[in-house]
């Protein structure tokens, strides 16, 4: 810790010259700099950690270049002759380049290089290393990251190079980081108590809950800033309990925008059909792994499209997974239409041989499906992460509910399926050929399973076995929805995800499935029919 | 097995006659040694046991190649029972009394391994296990080549401490017994090192679980008081993704909080996108990224034999190696593969082991192992940061929970016991 802490005043001392003296930045012969360079491959971490901060002395800047290096682990050391070099895997070989000239080398074969080894701490220092050196930068991001390495190093002796930065800062977001680094620096520090009530309040006027790490340890300190420390967290904490609130009800509209999607296909086989489906999860399954092909086709002859591969995996999905839908009503269920235990226990046959053909194809073992960049990543919503991949999911879920009942609707096949599954016998007499839209109905709700694959490949693990961890919330929901039903589907889901989220802080996640299963079987001895019931004479035929 | 009145004994003996001329070919097998693989091959442990099903295939072809055992070849006999627990038994059971098989290599979950327990010590036949498992466990017919938690989890513990100045802990699992054992161990360990109660805290999830988010940010919440914050996670395989997945979405780094893993590796790894998880880090007492040149022969002919240079070794997989071997190297010694002879000359049996070095069966029925400590690199490997400097050897009943810390195990004659009370000094202390 101490060598950290000596580290980082360096460095930081070392950014305050280099921009003193931006227009001659200090240079260091390479006959200096190579040993040091060559250290960075010791024998253990200390060794690195001295060679480090043995590097960022010198000044030089093409320090920050290797240190970058180092961290993301490109830098190898030859075991022949142990020169230190930056490779970049190249099949069984490392193409090399000199890590201070740049200069290109012979490739090394990978059995002959070792990789430098960094761990978690070594990185975090060079993260703060880099970030001392980069606190003038030109570049706005490198100073955004500079000015996030020292709030989480809260180094003291950094508040004058702070203050330097802060007078010539343009940008507003960074200048306000670069205030919270230099508060809770001040805070850290043993500046006088109006300096340090000052900076409380402008600490808490920033990110509450790191403000809450910085503000807890001066809580019990006797005096003014004692009392201005514990007035903050207090204001802090109601702040927090109130986005508690409404993370607890976002996190619960994306559990049931995913129950939703895993739910809506069944709605129209079990629902509309009143078909009890059991492979239906393996139809979700099918649209994962159409996903991964349609991924592996993509990797291998089109990189660029890489990005749109789930706009292209959405209608390849419902192809699939409805064609499958369609041979399976042709082949297998339409002989047991009326029977509903035969229809289980067929349904659920077909889903282990789905399961197990899959496993054979496959393997066993999960595959990798990539997220693409628009939904990597999250975004501060006041005090509330929100990952953009869950929140595509919510509008996907959305959306393919607009669209299903707009095809219900507004379609001839909508439709004629309400009609046959109203009153077969009279749609029949009327024209409509049953046997068809029996097909293409249990195709629909398998095609829009295997959508719902598509956008569970983002957060889940695609295996064999992903549709089985669907199936019994998919009925859960279809029942308390009500069956037959696509709006009692959509309610159905989404209180069950915010009805999880707010049990789960009280609860446990173990606790809380079980609580939610009890209520419905409650709600379900009062309304056997579920939230929205339908009514009509045709419903018992 | 089959319990048939006297009047069907003799149409039976009359039929196994004639059956006897076909049978023939059946004399030859007396020539070989069979053995038992007891791995799912379907269901949902498939993902991680059809891996150790081919690994004993591969070890029994190379044994083979060597002339087999005793002058016998070896012959595998593969069943399937199908992630179903008490199936287990059941094929165990077959393995054991109608193919009467040597030995056999199997299990992975201890849900699995406490259901073929009784039957194994029932039949006086051995098993091999090859996982890392919760501990507080001895049986004279069941040898644990997998970690103990002291082989595992208190290492990775440590190494968080020393190297990464961790001062809150957050123990989250699956809700099944490891995970509960192992947090139960943990936590004791940490209260004896002074880790006060409101640093730790102790999550559990079903098994599946895939939707992290409140988990994850309560973790984020849990790790934002200005102490340094990791989680110890023995979340059990398939749940591990959207964990993992969820972590990197919402920003969290191994800089800022790692989560050192007791169930994910290298094949685990497989199906993620490794990028955004660098520097988290798991515990194993080998990975595929071991410099040793055991190790590097080991790779090379494993894909040889599966024809696919893509194909990852693991860690029960290395266990799976040296418990066959050190059966090998037993029945050798014994000159028999009656079982009694051969668990009397296992004990102190050393064999390689894939990192260079040594293990040695314990008279508890446990090996020696190195502990290794890795983080986790873009490709899908582990970079191993940490070992420790001698081997460890695996301690059945813990030290850190008040039932089992007195108790030991020997299955040396004249001990032979599997829970001795070294207070009382009887066999048959307080289990559990």
């Amino acid at each position: 810790m101490r060598l950290n802490r000596l580290l980082s005043v360096f460095i930081l001392m070392l950014g305050f010259c280099c921009h003193i003296a931006q227009s001659n930045a200090q240079t260091v012969d390479d006959a200096t700099l190579r040993p040091l360079v060559q250290a960075l491959a010791g024998d253990n971490f200390e060794n690195t950690t001295k060679a480090i901060s043995d590097l960022v002395k010198t000044g030089d800047p093409r320090v920050s270049k290797i240190l970058d290096a180092l961290s993301a682990g490109d830098l190898y050391v030859a075991k022949a002759d142990k020169t230190v070099f930056l490779g970049k895997r190249d099949g069984s070989d490392y193409a090399a380049t000199d890590a201070l000239t740049g200069a290109k080398l012979d490739p090394v074969p990978r059995s002959a290089a070792e990789k430098i080894k960094v761990n978690n701490r070594l990185r975090r220092d060079i993260a703060a290393a880099i970030g001392g050196l980069t606190l003038m930068s030109d570049n706005i991001a490198e100073r955004r990251s500079a000015a996030e390495a020292i709030l989480k190093t809260r180094d003291p002796e950094s508040i004058p190079l702070l203050d330097q930065a802060i007078a010539v800062e343009k940008d507003a977001g960074v200048k306000a980081l670069m205030q919270q680094a230099k508060a809770a620096a001040v805070l850290n520090s043993d500046a006088a108590d109006d300096v340090k009530i000052a900076a409380i309040t402008e600490v808490s006027a920033g990110n509450s809950r790191a403000a809450l790490g910085l503000l807890t340890p001066l809580e019990n300190v006797q005096g003014p800033v004692g009392e201005a420390a514990k007035a903050a967290i207090d204001s802090i904490n109601t702040k927090l309990a109130f986005w508690n609130a409404i993370q607890n009800v976002v996190y619960g509209l994306s559990l049931g925008s995913v129950l939703l999607l895993a739910a809506i296909g069944l709605a129209i086989t079990f629902g509309v059909m009143g078909v009890i489906n059991m492979a239906h999860g393996e139809m979700v399954m099918i649209g994962a792994y159409t996903t991964f092909v349609v991924q592996q086709i993509i990797r291998t002859s089109a990189p660029g499209l890489f990005d749109y591969s789930l706009l292209i995996a959405l209608p390849a999905a419902f192809l699939v997974s409805g064609g499958i839908g369609v041979v399976i009503e042709r082949g297998i269920i339409r002989f047991l239409y009326g029977r509903p235990l035969e229809t289980l226990l067929a349904t659920w046959g077909i889903s282990l041989v789905l399961q197990q053909a899959i496993r054979s194809w496959f393997g066993a073992s999960n595959v990798q499906v990539g997220n693409p960049s628009w939904m990597a990543g999250s975004f501060d919503l006041g005090l509330l992460t929100l990952t953009w991949s869950r929140l595509w999911i919510i509008v996907f879920a959305l959306s393919v509910f607009a669209i299903l009942q707009l095809v219900l609707k507004k379609t001839m096949l909508g439709l004629r399926m309400r009609a046959v599954t109203q009153n077969r016998r009279m749609a029949s007499s009327m024209g409509i050929r049953t046997p068809w839209v029996d097909a293409l109905t249990f195709g629909l709700g398998s095609g829009i399973a295997g959508i719902a694959g598509v956008a569970l490949s983002q957060i889940d693990n695609v295996s064999p076995n992903l549709g089985q961890g669907y199936i019994i919330d998919s009925f859960m929901v279809v029942v308390f929805g009500g069956v037959g039903n696509l709006w009692g589907t959509l309610v159905g889901a989404m209180s069950l995800g915010i009805a999880n989220k707010f049990l789960e802080p009280f609860a446990g996640a173990v606790l809380g499935k079980i609580v939610v299963l009890v209520l419905i079987i409650l709600f379900i001895q009062k309304r056997p029919r579920g939230l929205f019931a339908l009514k009509g004479r045709a419903i018992e035929a | 097995m089959f319990n048939l009145p006297a009047k069907f004994i003799g149409t039976l003996a009359a039929a196994a006659m004639g059956a006897s001329l076909a049978m023939s070919p059946a004399s030859a097998a007396d020539d070989t040694i069979k053995v038992g693989i007891l791995h799912s091959l379907s269901g949902t442990m498939a993902i991680s046991e059809t891996t150790l099903k081919d690994t004993m295939l591969f070890l029994i072809d190379e044994q083979n190649k060597k002339g087999g055992v005793l002058g016998k070849k070896l012959e595998a006999v593969v069943v399937d029972p199908a992630s179903d627990w008490p199936l287990f038994a059941e094929k165990a059971r077959q393995l054991i009394e109608q193919d009467k098989v040597a030995a056999v290599f199997g299990c992975w979950t201890s849900s699995s391994r406490k259901s073929v327990l009784p039957v194994f010590e029932e039949l006086n036949s051995m098993l091999f296990y090859p996982v890392q498992y919760e501990g507080e466990e001895s049986s004279r017919n069941v040898f644990y080549t997998g970690a103990a938690p002291n082989q595992q989890a208190i290492p990775a513990v440590d190494y968080l401490a020393k190297e990464e100045g961790v001062e809150r802990w957050v123990l989250a699992g699956t809700d099944y017994v490891y995970p509960q054992t192992t947090n139960k161990i943990l936590k004791a360990y940490l209260n004896a090192k002074g880790v006060k109660d409101e640093d730790i805290m102790i999550n559990y999830t079903p098994f599946g679980q895939s939707d992290w988010q409140t988990i994850v940010s309560d973790i984020k919440k849990f790790g934002s008081t200005g102490k340094k914050t990791a989680v110890v996670s023995t979340i059990n395989g398939d749940a591990n993704v959207p964990f993992y997945k969820e972590l990197a979405n919402q920003g969290i780094k191994a800089e800022d909080i790692p989560v050192v893993a007791f169930s994910v590796g290298e094949e685990e790894l497989a199906g993620l996108d490794t990028k955004p998880l660098v520097g988290h880090l798991a515990a194993w007492n080998y990975f595929q990224s071991v410099d040793a040149d055991a190790n590097a022969e080991f790779i090379k002919e494993w894909h040889a034999y599966t024809k696919n240079d893509k194909r990852v070794t693991n860690d029960p997989m290395e266990a799976t190696y040296i418990g066959f071997n050190m059966w090998v190297k037993a029945v050798e010694a014994a000159g028999t593969t009656d079982s009694n002879a051969v668990i009397d000359s296992i004990v102190g049996t050393s064999v390689p082991n894939l990192s260079g070095g040594y293990a040695t069966m314990m008279p508890n029925h446990h090996i020696t192992k190195p502990v290794l400590i890795g983080e986790v690199q873009d490709d899908g490997q582990f970079d191993i940061v940490y070992q420790t400097p001698g081997l460890v050897v695996g301690d059945e009943w813990s030290d850190y929970l008040p039932g089992s810390k007195d108790l030991i195990s020997d299955w040396r004659k004249p001990m032979s016991c599997g829970n001795f009370n070294i207070v009382s000094g009887k066999c048959g202390g307080v289990t559990n």
